[in-house]
């Protein structure tokens, strides 16, 4: 382990420093700095972060980790002739990439914050929620980024199949899931909508924070599926479950063809 | 000489006689002294008497109270119904109840059993009472100039059927009903046929049905009043001239749940109110000349509902903040005014920095019509794919009213102290005595 | 002491590496050739475990690969193309290699001072020359003291002065009895430096043998002509 520890540390050094994860966290921190700001309200900040973090986070996650990879590929080759377990340095180059992207997010996002601290103090739990969604979705797309950048070659190939890849789970399958329920509104759809939900992982961080800001809304709805569903706390555990699926499956896949991998 | 002192005498005493600010007696009843029961008390005491009622349990069952008398409760006496009929009926005008514990009022499919019922009365005062599991606590059946206040009132919220309203009026005037708490009945506060009255301050929450309920109640007032956690909120019907000030309308879930439901209402205000965290705040269906301004619509599922048979009434000045839905209409067309409210959401510039935006907010989201066609679709909330079918359709109206539109929406958020309000009290009571 | 027996890598229906015997002479430089698609690279990757053959085995020090890493820290690799994190500082990429292979002394750093690397050692390797690059490259093959050095054309890039330190250098550790791998394009370098010869065509062995050897045999008069003769019988 102290190999892997030694992996990370120096693959945190080679991204923490590329210029990209700086406009990030810049990016970051001037929306919430200047939401704050501009509109005082805190409730809209929240929202907005909400929308940051459901759209820009996983795009910039595969993204980045997409062309990381692509660009170290011989990198990588020459570090798998050493005298290192293939998964040690597959860890290692997965904690190097998703640390600085988390870091970015929570320094980005959390130092304008901590710096109107008295404005946030009501909204705690919804920010604890915002922060474990921002996490999750870094650590889901970045395995995606892996699991597409070992499986594919070619560069473009690649790259393009991880613009497909967030295109499908942030707009595509919502489109599907409302086309669905929309062919098929004479049944009863309550389960089968959560269900659907809980296949996304952006849905999953989603929903696991519409429990918080629409709760007047879903407690405003007859089906008694969605009451337990929400107004329970089971809600917000089974999403948090399935999101680490969506972390392990995919990390799974990727550290196996990895490990088979000819360089 | 004698005939005029005589004489002076004489008047004297029928002035004296003849005035109502004789001075009055008080008796006492109690454990502890002669008179035990309420009823020998009544017998003997004279009109505008005192009756002191001691620590104690007293049964009692359709007690009739015919003569105007003060029947106040001295360390918490308590009237107890047994589960059967009513306690108290007072049929004399000028009765005033204070300081009572009233319990177990009797339950009834068919009498409208109440703790302490007033009937054909005027000037009488129910205050500082508290009331435990009755079928009905306080109810005024064709009474006038009544001051109901400072009571406690709390019944166990059984099912809807075996629980009766907590105050309960019907075909009243000039009703004061103030700093009362009224809890787990099935209506908290229930009006029919009353006019002039002022109600303030009051709380009414965790009941069965609705918190307020009032129909056929025109030039009443409602100030004050905080309605929280009741089953279906407030429902108010049928009434012209209703004043809403200041009030609360809090946490009522529930699909058929509202901050607050106006049906059939019109020539009304509403302003200064707080409607926070309801699933839908305001529900206005056959609602006319409805003023709602400066109301803050904080959290709710639904802030506004307006149903299409509406029309003109006026949203200005309100605040619309972290609502999942601002406003939501069953139609495509609109005939009522949004104009300078504070919307949360709203997403544009004001260039000339003038305070309002300088492009106009739509605030019925494409998202809120699909919900209310189709209503698992709710599960899509904030998703990339909603908020772009939503700015679709902002930019590109086609499902949503065109007229549904706050031409110039302030830009920041209104600042509703007591001194912006412009509260006249209309219809003001003035305490009977 | 490497041996390969049957080692087969097929990529589709390209047979890169067919049913290979192969035997390197320990203490020996060995150049591998080939036409482009012979099977070198991928020979070079099966020892390094960078390819994993679809049959047959290796032995290297007669204990077989069997995808245990360990092995590894008895050979120094020199890619084609120097690369390593383009934001970590040279001296940042020592410490990470000592670091993997565990080793912090008895180090051999003598390339690092007469490639005259200690200046560069602060800078981050995105703003490094080529040519420096290629030797921090070459540098950290040498700097563990390995039994075995493959190195895949280890003088393109350097200057003609460079190269030569770095010629003398494989020579220095041929005489310390080490197992030197090389491929080159740069044949006339090849002629000073190989002793053995691998030629591959096609995933097959065409010879193997000492430099001498091969000359005599094609009775060409150097290295180049005598490979393209056996390139071109192969290919008849």
């Amino acid at each position: 382990m102290k190999e892997l520890l030694k992996i990370s540390k120096y693959q945190l050094n080679d991204v923490r420093r590329s210029k990209w994860i700086i406009i990030y966290t810049l990016f970051f921190f001037a929306v919430t700095y200047g939401l704050i700001n501009f509109t005082k309200e805190p409730s809209k900040v929240l929202i907005t972060l909400l929308n940051v973090i459901l759209i820009i986070i996983p795009l910039v996650s595969i993204i980045f980790g997409t062309v990381y990879l692509y660009n170290n590929k011989n990198n990588i080759t020459f570090l798998s002739a050493q005298p290192l377990k293939r998964e040690v340095l597959f860890a290692g180059m997965y904690i190097g990439l998703v640390l600085p992207l988390v870091a970015s997010f929570i320094v980005g996002a959390g130092l304008p914050i901590i710096i109107y601290i008295p404005l946030f103090i009501e909204y705690s739990g919804i920010l604890i929620l915002l922060l474990f969604a921002g996490i999750m979705l870094t650590l889901i797309f970045g395995c995606l980024a892996f699991y597409v950048s070992i499986k594919n070659e070619d560069k473009l190939k690649g790259f393009g199949l991880s613009i497909f890849v967030w295109l499908l789970l942030s707009v595509l399958y919502d489109g599907l899931v409302m086309f669905i329920m929309y062919n098929f509104s004479e049944y009863p759809l309550e389960e089968t909508s959560i269900a659907l939900s809980l296949l996304n992982p952006i849905d999953l961080a989603r929903i696991t924070l519409i429990l918080k800001f629409d709760i007047s809304a879903l407690m405003g709805y007859t089906g008694a599926v969605f009451n337990n569903f929400f107004g329970g706390s089971w809600g917000i555990y089974i999403s948090s479950v399935s999101m680490l699926f969506w972390i392990i499956v995919p990390m799974y896949f990727a550290l196996r063809n990895f490990r088979k991998k000819d360089f | 000489m004698n005939r005029i002192s005589a004489y002076i005498v004489f008047s004297f005493l029928v002035t004296l006689a003849s005035s109502d600010t004789v001075i009055s007696k008080s008796i006492n009843i109690g454990a502890n002294f002669e008179y035990k029961e309420v009823s020998t008390a009544l017998q003997i005491v004279d009109r505008f008497d005192t009756i002191n009622v001691h620590p104690g349990k007293y049964l009692l069952n359709n007690f009739l109270i015919s003569k105007p008398v003060v029947l106040k409760g001295i360390g918490k006496p308590v009237f107890d119904g047994s589960g059967k009929n009513q306690i108290l009926l007072i049929r004399s005008d000028s009765v005033t109840i204070e300081g009572i514990t009233f319990q177990n009022a009797g339950i009834s499919f068919i009498n409208d059993n109440a703790a302490v019922k007033l009937d054909s009365v005027k000037h009488c005062k129910v205050i500082n009472n508290i009331f435990k599991n009755n079928f009905f606590a306080v109810y005024l059946a064709e009474t006038s100039n009544t001051k109901i206040s400072g009571n406690t009132i709390s019944a166990s919220s059984k099912r809807e059927t075996y629980s009766g309203n907590g105050i309960h009026l019907w075909y009243c005037k000039n009703i004061l009903i103030e700093n009362n708490s009224i809890r787990g009945h099935r209506d908290g506060i229930y009006f029919e046929f009353v006019k002039e009255s002022v109600i303030k301050n009051n709380i009414s929450q965790g009941n069965l049905r609705y918190g307020l309920h009032f129909m056929f109640s025109d030039k009443c007032s409602y100030y004050g009043n905080t309605f929280k956690h009741n089953g279906a909120g407030v429902a108010v019907m049928f009434t012209n001239n209703v004043q809403m000030y200041n009030n609360k309308f809090i946490e009522n879930w529930g699909s058929a749940s509202y901050g607050i439901l106006l049906k059939e209402i019109s020539d009304s205000n509403i302003r200064n109110n707080l409607f926070y965290k309801n699933s839908s705040g305001i529900y206005l269906e056959g609602c006319n000349r409805i003023s709602i301004f400066y109301n803050d619509f904080i959290e709710n599922g639904w802030a506004v509902r307006l149903m299409a048979n509406s029309m003109d009434n006026k949203f200005e000045r309100n605040n619309f903040i972290g609502n999942s839905f601002d406003v939501t209409t069953n139609n495509i067309k609109n005939y009522n005014v949004f104009k300078n409210n504070y919307w949360a959401e709203y997403k544009g510039y004001d260039l000339n920095r003038d305070g309002f935006g300088d492009i106009p907010y739509r605030p019925v989201k494409l998202f809120s019509l699909i919900v209310e066609q189709n209503r698992p679709s709710l599960i899509l909330m904030r998703s990339l794919f909603v908020e772009l079918i939503n700015f679709a359709e902002r930019a590109f109206p086609v499902f949503t009213p065109e007229t549904l539109i706050d031409e110039s929406p302030i830009m920041k958020k209104i600042k509703h102290d007591k001194a912006s309000q412009t509260a006249k009290e209309f219809w003001a009571f003035e305490s009977a005595q | 002491m490497i041996k390969l027996a049957k080692l087969q890598k097929n990529f589709g229906h390209l047979k890169a590496l067919n049913e290979i015997e192969l035997a390197i002479k320990p203490e020996t430089i060995t150049y591998i050739a080939g036409p482009n698609g012979s099977g070198k690279t991928t020979l070079i990757k099966a020892i390094l475990g960078l390819v994993k053959p679809d049959a047959g085995e290796i032995f290297v020090d007669n204990i077989k690969l069997n995808g245990d890493c360990n092995y590894r820290s008895k050979i120094g690799y020199m890619p084609q193309a120097p690369s390593f994190p383009e934001n970590l500082t040279v001296k940042e990429v020592f410490e990470m290699l000592k670091d993997i292979r565990a080793k912090h002394s008895d180090l051999d750093d003598q390339l690092v001072h007469s490639f005259g690397l200690e200046k560069e050692k602060n800078k981050r390797l995105k703003n490094l020359s080529g040519g420096t690059k290629q030797k921090v490259n070459a540098a950290i093959a040498f700097l563990f003291n390995p039994q075995i050095l493959i190195l895949d054309e280890p003088t393109s890039g350097l200057d003609p002065a460079s190269s030569s330190i770095l010629k003398d250098k494989i020579k220095e550790e041929r005489a310390k009895g080490k197992t030197i791998i090389l491929t080159s394009h740069i044949l006339s370098e090849l002629e000073e430096l190989a002793e053995n010869v691998i030629l591959l065509i096609e995933g097959k062995v065409c010879f193997n043998g000492s430099l001498i050897s091969l000359i005599d045999k094609t009775e060409k008069k150097n290295l180049e002509r005598a490979i393209a003769s056996l390139m071109s019988e192969a290919a008849a």
